[in-house]
């Protein structure tokens, strides 16, 4: 197939493989910043096909993953409404509340449903003029613009009934918080792909400068990961940090300017919790206060449902790349994606679901869990 | 809660241990299906012939071996391209009866309708259904007709049992396979299930994607007649990959699997990449997967392809010594990955 074959390609891969072996000459620790790299990295086996010594971590770019539990308490407080159709994406079905999850809620005769935009609800909408529409809005740069476009297109067309829940994260502001985390120990980042097809490069480039790290923008294709890498440790052997685009095919470095004016016009920053993260500053998006209408927070009043995330769990540490999903004792006994404990067991991007989807808790050979 | 490490406690309340109440999971034939079949009905019904987990069961009436299978059809829409719910019921039930080797002989049926459905789609159905024994050579020999109140069914459900002969010196099932063996795949895999969830979702993609639900019992009878035959699958919920682990659980063998081997018509691929799916986990409906003896691998080969429903066969793999219940798949670029067991239905990812 067209534009993925060559991405996938044996040979190409073991000729960046070999160049990495010639390149390198010490331990290095990359962070792949988004969860579809993850994803990827470990359904090829990619990690395992680097030298030993340059060491990937998995970083916070799971959106799922990082959504607060309270969010999903609110959520699901909405989607149990009688009155409310509740659609989100798909992975969010699964992910635990405080009291079930939304294929629970969707049993008890909740009508929730999954989308593969943001759009459809508001056909939905049209079609249930009787019923609450809501969206749970999640994700980063990448979903905002549709998400986005959706609110401004209710508004535009007087669809009264669609609201959106916002759980929405930037991926800068969590970068810098791994940099000053004490113990951080990313040394390079392989960076967003797509969150940076829609913002750009640019807003890197003082995250490289300020804490000397190379940021090399990389995309999902197993080729393009392992150039990604390579690009990673010939900047961070020649003492270089700076932003560099492996994903060319997608990301300019001014983005695309058209959906960050749609973010722009719907959107404003907020603070925002991280789930095991915590409170991060300015770290996402929240409604302008002229789309009030849509907000779905406030429509159903459950900004005050406050919950804390459990203190178990190292998901926190996972998502932060201090710690493995091996490193955890309940890691595929206690934790599975079928009774997960924490976020990075539910999404299929999450780390520790990478993990186990790969069957990576099977076996353990030569120090390596799941190499064979 | 305890875990091995005393220096590491869990305060964290298990979200959903165990479900009080059936979730869709439950019907994907993964961990849930199986967790329910382990936890409820085999403590209920358990004997030595339900124990086996085959697709159908294989008992004796007199000194004829007799194979019969059960199967439940809700799809929805009950209308897709390449087939319908009618004709998917016969074939489903024709090909479980025809992996233990069997020769197909009788169905049942039982309806469920519901309240306001059109007498013409039922016609069109039943019509399909019809035509589609009449092909596979069976003969439709009892039935049962249900109306139930309008929102209690969702237009048709339909339930078919079958009843085949085994042959004298047929022996296969999911725990026969063992080391040596090839693994041969019928053809192309993932088209049933991306044919019906594309015209469920109303997506318009590139040239439409047929369901390939066909009657396997006349290639399976062809590949007997070639060679030894040890385990035989037809990887419908839960995919290619589920029928393996499957195989390879049942018969406590490793499986290796070269995933370069493995055919996946373009359309199909390109949805599954939209769609963020794994067709190795995607149902179908028309195809078998079988564990060889390895001399024979070649003339059965040779017989499948001969046949219309074989035409595309191809070898993907082989059963080992080593890592007994594992399969292991050869990534497209070198690399090694674990193939397990699918917890739940696959989930649309976010990006």
């Amino acid at each position: 197939m067209k534009f993925l074959d060559e991405y996938r390609d044996r040979q190409i891969a073991a000729k960046l493989v070999d160049e990495i072996q010639r390149i390198q000459t010490k331990p290095w620790v990359i962070m792949e910043v988004c969860g579809g790299q993850t994803h990827s990295i470990v359904k090829y086996g990619l990690d395992y096909l680097l030298p030993a010594q340059i060491e990937l971590v998995h970083g916070p770019g799971c959106p799922v993953c990082v959504t607060p539990l309270e969010m999903i308490d609110r959520a699901h407080a909405i989607a149990r409404r009688p009155d409310v159709i509740f659609c989100s994406f798909g992975d969010m079905l699964r992910v635990p509340g405080s009291n079930g999850d939304l294929f629970q809620i969707k049993a008890e005769g909740g009508n929730v449903r999954v989308v593969y935009s943001p759009l459809e609800c508001l056909k939905i909408a049209r079609a249930n003029p009787e019923k609450q529409v809501v969206f749970f809005a999640i994700g980063f740069e990448t979903t905002a613009p549709a998400n986005a476009m959706a609110v401004w297109q209710a508004k535009a067309q007087s669809i009264r009934n669609f609201s959106i829940l916002v759980s929405h994260v930037t991926v800068p502001p969590a970068l810098t918080a791994i940099l000053e985390s004490p113990g951080n120990r990313v040394q390079g980042f392989l960076g967003p792909g797509h969150v940076c097809a829609v913002m750009g490069s640019r807003e890197y480039e003082p995250i490289a400068a300020r804490y000397r790290v190379p940021i090399v923008i990389t995309g999902f294709e197993p080729v393009d990961l392992l150039e990604g890498v390579m690009m990673v440790v010939r900047q961070l052997e020649q003492g270089r940090a700076e932003v560099e685009n492996q994903y060319v095919r997608a990301v300019y470095s001014h983005g695309n300017t058209g959906a960050q004016r749609m973010v722009e016009s719907v959107f404003e920053a907020c603070d925002r919790s991280w789930r095991g993260v915590g409170l991060i500053p300015n770290s996402g998006y929240k409604l302008k206060d002229e789309f009030r209408e849509q907000d779905a927070e406030r429509i159903f009043a459950v900004g005050d449902i406050r919950t804390r995330e459990p203190e178990i769990c190292i998901s926190g540490q996972v998502l932060k790349g201090s710690k493995k999903p091996h490193d955890c004792p309940a890691f595929g006994t206690q934790c599975t994606p079928q009774t997960p404990l924490g976020a990075t067991m539910v999404s299929a991007e999450g780390a520790c679901a990478a993990y186990y989807n790969y069957g990576r808790h099977l076996v353990t050979i030569g120090g390596r869990p799941g190499a064979v | 809660m305890s875990t091995t490490d005393p220096g590491f406690t869990l305060s964290c309340p298990l979200p959903i241990n165990e479900r009080k109440t059936i979730v869709l999971g439950h019907g994907s034939g993964g961990r849930l299906t199986a967790q329910l079949i382990r936890d409820l009905f085999l403590p209920a019904f358990g004997n030595e012939f339900l124990n086996k987990l085959d697709d159908q069961a294989v008992v004796h009436a007199g000194d004829a071996r007799i194979a019969i299978t059960t199967d439940g059809f809700v799809v929805t829409p009950l209308v897709f391209p390449g087939g319908d719910i009618g004709k998917l019921a016969v074939h489903g039930t024709v090909n479980d009866l025809a992996m233990s080797g069997a020769r197909p002989l009788y169905l049942s049926a039982a309806f469920i309708l519901e309240e306001g459905l059109a007498i013409e789609e039922l016609s069109q159905i039943v019509r399909s259904m019809a035509e589609a024994a009449k092909a596979a050579g069976v003969t439709i020999v009892t039935g049962d007709t249900k109306v139930v109140n309008r929102g209690s069914a969702d237009k048709l459900f339909v339930t078919t049992t079958g009843v085949g002969i085994v042959p004298d010196g047929v022996n296969i099932s999911a725990s026969n396979a063992r080391p040596g063996d090839r693994v041969i795949l019928s053809g192309t895999i993932g088209d049933h299930g991306m044919a019906v969830f594309s015209k469920r979702e109303g997506l318009e993609l590139e040239g439409s994607i047929l369901s390939d639900t066909a009657p396997l019992h006349e290639l399976v009878a062809a590949m007997i007649a070639a060679g030894e035959i040890h385990a035989l699958r037809d990887p419908t919920r839960g995919g290619l990959a589920t029928s393996l682990c499957e195989i390879a659980a049942g018969s406590r063998v490793g499986v290796e699997i070269d995933a370069r081997a493995i055919p996946v018509r373009e359309n199909v691929r390109g949805a599954c990449e939209i769609l963020g799916m794994d067709p190795l986990y995607v149902a179908n409906e028309g195809k078998l997967v079988a564990f060889v003896e390895r001399s024979a691998a070649e003339s059965v080969l040779a017989a499948m392809r001969a046949c219309p429903e074989g035409r595309d066969s191809v070898i993907i793999g082989e059963a080992v010594e080593a890592h007994g219940g594992m399969v292991l798949l050869k990534t497209e670029i070198g690399g090694t990955r674990i193939l397990d067991l699918p917890f739940t239905e696959q989930l649309p990812r976010i990006c």
